[in-house]
């Protein structure tokens, strides 16, 4: 799933300075989940915009909704209909993907991210999520017992660890961070797969992650 | 500068010499290198080679190559840096042709520090390659290709280097990626600063029980102490790098005044004893900013 932030509150009524109508989007999907941008989160980013400015005297009337899936011009459309036409200005609360669906969209409205949108991960507990995949666009994880070094190696390194290891298989960069390369041998390790980390890997193709991406289906 | 006399190839160096011995010069921040010609001039002729750092502990600084360049002006043997860090596959080929173009035909392959360990900590971190991968490179380009196959019209002959590290903690992961540097053809091997000699010996164990070590010399690091406080705060925060506590203590408890000498002593005794007990095939000092001090830790160790 995709995990996104929110951007502190100063930042976000900066964007929206001079607007007077809004609406705030949220979505229900991979933002819900990591507590950035489903219906409560726009509940309460709503609530403090409407304090705040009433605070300095403005008015601002906020809107608030929320998309199944942000990302899928279908469900936006259906669920915002002509709600966008009361309002000036568009905040989303959903990943990049989401707020550019929108801006698709509603081509005539400014749109304003409230998010910052950091990784592909997994929660790993209550209130902690991890990076998981980069999106490198060539997956390496048969090679490295379902470890991606990509992300999880600091340096994305694909012929095991960097000189930097510290004591005990913590990573260069930070003590707290269990090293990529150690979890990867452990793992084979533990599986006899070992003369899979003695094999050189070439360099990475780049070219399969040409920005911007696109894919097609065969049969569309 | 023009009329200095040649320094003897490294390449040929590792092939004849006994004990072959190597030291870091690493260039300061800004454009001003007297210090750096004075250190050139005092240990070009004291050294089989003079080993360039590259943006070391991703702390920008004046460059490997225009180091090398200074060092090959004043009749020394350079022998440059590249890490992964800073650029990528293209920028890394252009230097090595510009850098075989003016006489610098050793290059030491590494990964490079982390961004976050150094003072531009906002910067884009680079790896295109990682060190196995550009070891590969250089071979590509020795072969006189470049890496995607096409011809160069004039090609390079680098004696290539790499890193390892005795001291890492499981040490296996370290060793197997040290087989692929070694699968891939080395012609030396610096090793992160050791201190502990049984430590040493049991990587030089390891090493002649691997595979494709035929020819390859093994330099010892060697990075004097000069405090206790120095000791603790490269032990938290240099990576790779691990003094013993008893080594803190012997530095510690020398009285103030003498811990230069101090340090140029517990530092001679290393290569004194890495040498007549013949632990491997030489040393690479890291007199990190006291390159001055290098001579009096050779004449300590007897060489
Ligand atoms: S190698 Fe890593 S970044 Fe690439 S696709 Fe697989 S999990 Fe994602
Ligand atoms: S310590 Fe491990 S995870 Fe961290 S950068 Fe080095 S190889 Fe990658």
């Amino acid at each position: 799933m995709i995990i996104a932030e929110r951007k502190p509150l100063e930042e976000i009524r900066n964007m929206l300075a001079g607007y007077k109508r809004i609406l705030v989007v949220g979505c229900g999907t991979c933002v819900t989940i990591c507590w950035a941008g489903g219906e409560k989160e726009v509940g309460i980013l709503s609530s403090q915009l409407r304090l705040a400015s009433s605070k300095d005297g403005n008015e601002l009337s906020v809107m608030e909704a929320v998309v199944e899936r942000q990302c899928e011009k279908e469900m936006v459309l259906e669920e915002l209909g002509d709600k966008v036409q009361e309002v000036e200005a568009i905040l989303s609360m959903g990943c990049g993907a989401g707020v550019q669906t929108m801006a698709e969209l509603f081509e005539e409205k400014p749109i304003f991210p409230a998010l910052n949108t950091t990784f592909i991960g997994m929660p790993e507990k209550e209130g902690l999520w991890l990076e998981m995949c980069g999106a490198c666009g060539d997956c390496f994880l048969d090679r490295t017992g379902g470890i991606c070094p990509v992300v999880r190696c600091a340096k994305g390194l694909l012929n095991g660890p960097c000189g930097g290891t510290r004591k005990g298989g913590k990573c260069e960069i930070d003590p707290e961070k269990d090293c990529a390369w150690v979890l990867i041998y452990r793992r084979l390790e533990k599986q006899g797969r070992l003369a899979l980390m003695r094999k050189y890997y070439e360099p990475k193709n780049y070219r399969v992650v040409k920005r911007p991406g696109k894919i097609e289906a065969l049969e569309a | 500068m023009g009329g200095a006399k040649m320094a003897r190839p490294f390449r040929e160096t590792l092939k004849t010499k006994d004990f072959i011995v190597t030291a870091e010069a690493g260039p300061g921040k800004g454009s001003n290198t007297e210090k750096l010609v004075e250190h050139v001039e005092l240990l070009k002729d004291r050294v089989d080679g003079l080993n360039v750092t590259d943006n070391q502990s991703a702390v920008m600084r004046y460059p490997s190559l225009g180091t090398c360049l200074l060092i090959k002006e004043h009749g020394g043997e350079p022998i440059l840096q590249i890490t992964c860090r800073d650029r990528n596959r293209l920028a890394i080929q252009a230097d090595l042709l510009f850098a075989y173009s003016r006489g610098i035909n050793n290059v030491l392959c590494l990964t490079g520090d982390a961004i976050d360990t150094g003072d531009h900590k906002e910067a884009k971190p680079v790896f295109d390659l990682d060190s196995v991968q550009l070891i590969h490179l250089v071979h590509t380009l020795n072969s006189g290709k470049d890496m995607v196959g096409n011809e160069l019209d004039g090609g390079v002959d680098f004696c290539i280097g790499a890193s390892a590290t005795p001291s890492a903690d499981p040490i296996e992961p370290q060793l197997l990626k040290f087989q692929k540097k070694l699968d891939a053809g080395m012609d030396f091997i610096q090793t992160q600063a050791v201190y502990d000699m049984d430590e040493l010996k049991r990587f030089m164990e390891n090493f002649h029980k691997m595979d494709n070590i035929d020819g390859v010399k093994i330099l010892a690091g060697i990075v004097p102490i000069w405090g206790a406080k120095m000791a603790r705060y490269m032990n938290e925060n240099v990576p790779g790098i691990y003094v013993p506590q008893y080594l803190i203590d012997e530095i510690d408890q020398a009285p103030k005044g003498t811990k230069a000498a101090k340090g140029i002593e517990m530092a001679g005794r290393l290569i004194r004893q890495i040498k007549e007990e013949k632990i491997c095939d030489g040393v690479h000092i890291m007199a990190i900013g006291r390159e001055e001090r290098v001579p009096a830790i050779l004449e300590a160790a007897g060489i």
